[in-house]
């Protein structure tokens, strides 16, 4: 059975385990006819020229896990920034583990999706945020369609969230081929400030495919530090949905380390509602095999004074493929705006394939506006003048690499996270660098 | 380099309103309406074209009718109805002309009016004119001097009974009749156009010129274009345009074919001022043009365009960058007003070792309209040291209009070397402000600021060209700015 006729049916077991009479019930009927109607994205869709599911929908996943064993943390540490305190929301096929997480309800919530789902005291948030800013485009309607669990975090006013949180989805292999649908949903409201960590780890070699929706509310003055962390293995695939809508004077950042994964799919899309809104978002790709990222991102500038900046830099090696497709649209009164984008490659092997598409579609007059996107090798000369101050080959060009890719870890701001990614820079690279960027 | 001076510019804006929007009086043979394989058949046989011909235009046109119009391109018109359209027209004053008195006094009044006055230009610079009205060439000029350098200049018609082997060999090669709707539609119903060949280790002593004209009422001008430039040859090819102001929607629908052999050089520069439409968006041409050059080793193929017309305007001149160390170009000023839509660019697809391909693109939009830069630069794996560089600038006047740009970047070589830029901007105040305290007014200050912003195409253009070019660039913006 295709996988497309086996969410439908399966949407209808759905019905009979989630409470049908709920608004957001009238939410997952609306998305699964969207679904229904427009399939999955095929190259056809100019967004997804580039990117093809057909591998990676082949696969007979199972819709709904078996209950996994619970897993022990000394053998998922890694996996976690184990050396800061924090806050952590961590699924295991699916489901919450209690057990690995830590959640607060104390001055703000740091919770679960399925609570805030069915619980009557969210019921006004739920109804005022819940697939407010996602999109009805076909991926993001299936999984709203199939929303129960998830991480809702609700930063109330005047807060600052003393520690990171961290969401963390592992994977067992329980099933032979696995689909997640997590469904998360942040709020956080005027002048408060929350860092937080997303990733998505598989512990085994079967075939894993995730489809995520993260919904991101930040209210006036309000500061959103968002990482992601890709670093999973072979056999995942990851099309990861992120929804930001922003009002007055927000500032949200969005960091991407795209490392691993068969297929992994960033839809990054930020609304500037309000005046005076910066938008950051930044990647940084190193892959190889037959890996393929494609970093897809909008910023739609609504409102005048506004400002967004994209940085994407990319490694490909091998046989993989890099696709960077980043849309900036400014509406007619958003009048001075700066956006600025840019995209940088390098390319390290002869099989390995960039494509890249930086758009900018602009209907006001007095902004600043430009893209940049660069498509090169490492540098010879510099080559050359570290390798005759003794420094091996892959050494100097592992340094040269991470000098190409440090301008996006600058702006990270848990120093343990920027170590952890260093690390995992230097081993994706195959090399030791003993000092921190 | 500019002789224009402010005083003709401000009686030129006073006449604005489309200076060549007038219609020749000269009676046509047109067919009936529609588009059927009788249709396609009669105008091969009104051709006196040979079997192969009337052949490759059937297959055409069996190839067009199972196709859709396309839709991607960001615009948005009211389709033409291909079965209202008129696919032939002629001039009457049948047979060809030997010299220029023989040419109907009124055409040549018409000639007159667009500043092409043929015995002026005999006598004038080095410009050969290959002069179409309506689809048939009626007065070539300079034949002789081309001839002797062994250059085959003529229509194509001309060529199909003349040269048949080279056009046999090449129509098609570069834009397949499979191409895309336009192309194939082309392909089946071209009326005239141009042909050009220059012979191994030519250089071809003067700009090749032709201007196609829409005249008739309701019909399609479907032109087909091919240069060939063999061995070692050079040519320059220009091409200008400009219709008569009519309020019904015209559909041109032309392919452009550059062949650069080993070696060779072509340069084709286009400068389009048909009829955009009134201020109001009514009327106007629709131009969804295919031109596509294929560069062998060593050649090099420059396009460069001034699109200031139409209402609708789709194309993109590209480059198949075939042989080893080819290089392309492409240079554009694409100037929109009023409710004009552009949406053009190119592609440079690299295949050959060392090759290299230049774009820059400038987009100005003031009123109303719609601009794009639509471009793609494809490295192949094959493509060593391929090298790259884009840039494409939008310049806003006003807050009604739009500046898009859709560059498609693919690379499949680790030694490819890309850069693309684009920025967008206006007019700064400042910029405004610095001229009118040195005593220029807004309105030539504008004129100023774009022609220092589009400077780098227009250098690229012949002489005669960059003056007429420069003058277009005012006309159409004329107002656009309060």
């Amino acid at each position: 059975m295709e996988l497309k006729e086996k969410l439908l049916s399966s949407f209808l077991a759905f019905e009979n385990q989630v409470n049908v009479d709920s608004y957001v019930h009238d939410v997952r009927s609306e998305a699964i006819k969207t679904f229904e109607d427009k399939g999955f994205p095929n190259k056809k869709d100019e967004a997804w020229k580039y990117t093809s599911l057909n591998k990676v929908l082949k696969e007979d996943y199972s819709v709904f896990a078996k209950d996994a064993e619970a897993l022990d943390y000394k053998d998922v540490k890694q996996y976690f920034i184990h050396d800061i305190d924090s806050y952590k929301i961590v699924f295991i096929d699916g489901k919450y583990s209690s057990h690995l997480s830590e959640t607060t309800h104390d001055g703000m919530d740091v919770c679960l999706m399925s609570a805030a789902l069915t619980k009557p005291k969210y019921h006004v948030v739920i109804k005022n945020y819940f697939n407010k800013v996602a999109k009805d485009e076909s991926l993001s309607a299936l999984n709203t369609a199939f929303s129960r669990e998830g991480a809702f975090i609700h930063i109330p006013k005047n807060k600052l969230a003393e520690k990171p949180i961290q969401i963390i989805h592992f994977s067992t292999g329980n099933e032979s081929a696995l689909m997640l649908q997590p469904r998360n949903l942040i709020i956080v409201d005027e002048n408060s400030h929350v860092q937080i960590i997303e990733r998505h780890q598989s512990l085994t070699d079967n075939a894993i495919l995730t489809n995520s929706v993260t919904e991101i509310f930040a209210n006036k003055r309000a500061i959103v530090d968002y990482y992601k962390v890709q670093n999973d293995k072979q056999t995942s695939s990851l099309i990861d949905n992120t929804y930001i809508n922003q009002k007055d004077q927000s500032h949200v950042s969005v960091h991407t380390f795209a490392f691993g994964g068969k297929l992994t799919r960033n839809n990054l899309n930020f609304y500037q509602n309000g005046e005076r809104i910066d938008s950051t978002m930044k990647g940084i790709t190193i892959i190889g095999d037959k890996q393929h990222v494609d970093h897809n991102t909008l910023v739609h500038h609504i409102e005048p004074n506004c400002e967004s900046h994209q940085d994407y830099k990319g490694i490909f090696g091998d046989s993989s493929t890099g696709v960077f497709n980043g849309k900036v649209v400014v509406e007619k009164e958003a009048q001075k705006t700066n956006a600025f984008q840019a995209n940088n490659n390098i390319l390290i092997s002869d099989k390995a394939t960039i494509n890249t598409k930086p758009q900018l579609e602009i209907f006001a007059d007095d902004v600043k506006c430009s893209h940049g996107c660069t498509i090169g090798q490492l540098d010879e000369s510099a080559m050359f003048y570290l390798r005759s101050r003794g420094i091996p080959e892959k050494e100097a060009k592992a340094l040269l690499m991470y000098a190409f890719a440090n301008n996006v870890l600058e702006s990270v701001k848990i120093p343990e996270l920027k170590k952890r990614i260093n690390k995992l820079i230097a081993n994706k690279l195959g090399v030791n660098i003993g000092f921190d960027l | 380099m500019n002789k224009y001076t402010e005083d003709d510019l401000r009686e030129e804006l006073k006449t604005k309103e489309y200076e060549y929007g007038f219609y020749t009086d000269i009676e046509s043979e047109t067919f009936p309406v529609g588009l059927n394989e009788d249709i396609v058949r009669a105008i091969s046989k009104k051709k006196e074209e040979p079997e192969w011909m009337t052949e490759w235009r059937l297959d055409a046109f069996k190839i067009w009718k199972e196709m859709e119009e396309p839709e991607w391109a960001n615009v948005n018109y009211e389709k033409p109805d291909f079965q209202a359209i008129s696919y032939y027209s002629a001039p009457n004053s049948k047979p060809k002309y030997e010299s220029l008195d023989e040419v109907d006094p009124e055409l040549l009044a018409t000639f007159e009016k667009l500043g092409i006055s043929l015995d002026e230009q005999k006598k004038l610079a080095g410009v050969a004119m290959d002069v179409v009205v309506d689809s048939v060439s009626v007065a070539t000029t300079f034949k002789k001097t081309l001839a002797e350098k062994g250059i085959i200049f003529c229509s194509i018609s001309e060529a199909i009974q003349e040269h048949p082997e080279l056009v046999k060999k090449y129509i098609g090669t570069v834009v397949p009749k499979t191409d895309n709707f336009y192309a194939a539609l082309n392909s089946a119903v071209f009326s005239d156009g141009s042909f050009c060949y220059i012979p191994k280790g030519v250089k071809c002593p003067m700009e090749l010129s032709t201007y196609f004209r829409i005249n008739q009422a309701g019909t399609g001008q479907f032109e087909r274009t091919l240069v060939i430039a063999d061995e070692g040859s050079y040519v320059s090819y220009l091409e200008g345009c400009t219709a008569p102001s009519r309020d019904e929607n015209q559909l041109h629908a032309a392919v452009v074919e550059l062949i650069a052999l080993d070696d060779a050089e072509i340069k084709y520069s286009t400068v389009q001022n048909w009829y955009p439409g009134n201020a109001e968006g009514k009327g106007g041409v629709f131009n969804f043009v295919t031109k596509r050059g294929l560069c062998e080793t060593n050649s090099k193929i420059s396009w460069t365009q001034v699109e200031t017309g139409s209402a609708v305007t789709w194309k993109y001149p590209s480059c198949v960058l075939k042989g080893d160390n080819s290089v392309g170009e492409f240079y554009s000023i694409a100037v929109t007003n009023n409710f004009q839509q552009a949406d053009t660019g190119t592609k440079m697809i690299h295949l050959g070792k060392n090759t290299k391909s230049t774009i820059i693109s400038k987009g100005i939009s003031a009123g109303k309209s719609q601009n794009s830069y639509r471009g793609l630069v494809q490295i192949n794996s094959r493509a060593e040291n391929a090298r790259n560089f884009s840039q494409c600038d939008s310049l806003l006047m006003g807050n009604e209009c739009g500046a898009h740009t859709f560059p498609y970047i693919e690379a499949k070589n680790k030694s490819a070397q890309i850069e693309h830029e684009a920025t967008t901007s206006k007019i700064g105040e400042d910029q405004i402000f610095y001229c009118n305290q040195r005593g220029i007014d807004t309105e030539k200050a504008i004129a100023l600021i774009v022609n220092g912003f589009s400077k780098e195409v227009l250098n690229k253009l012949p002489m005669e060209f960059a003056v007429e070019a420069q003058k277009l660039l005012e006309i159409s913006l004329e107002g656009s700015v309060g």
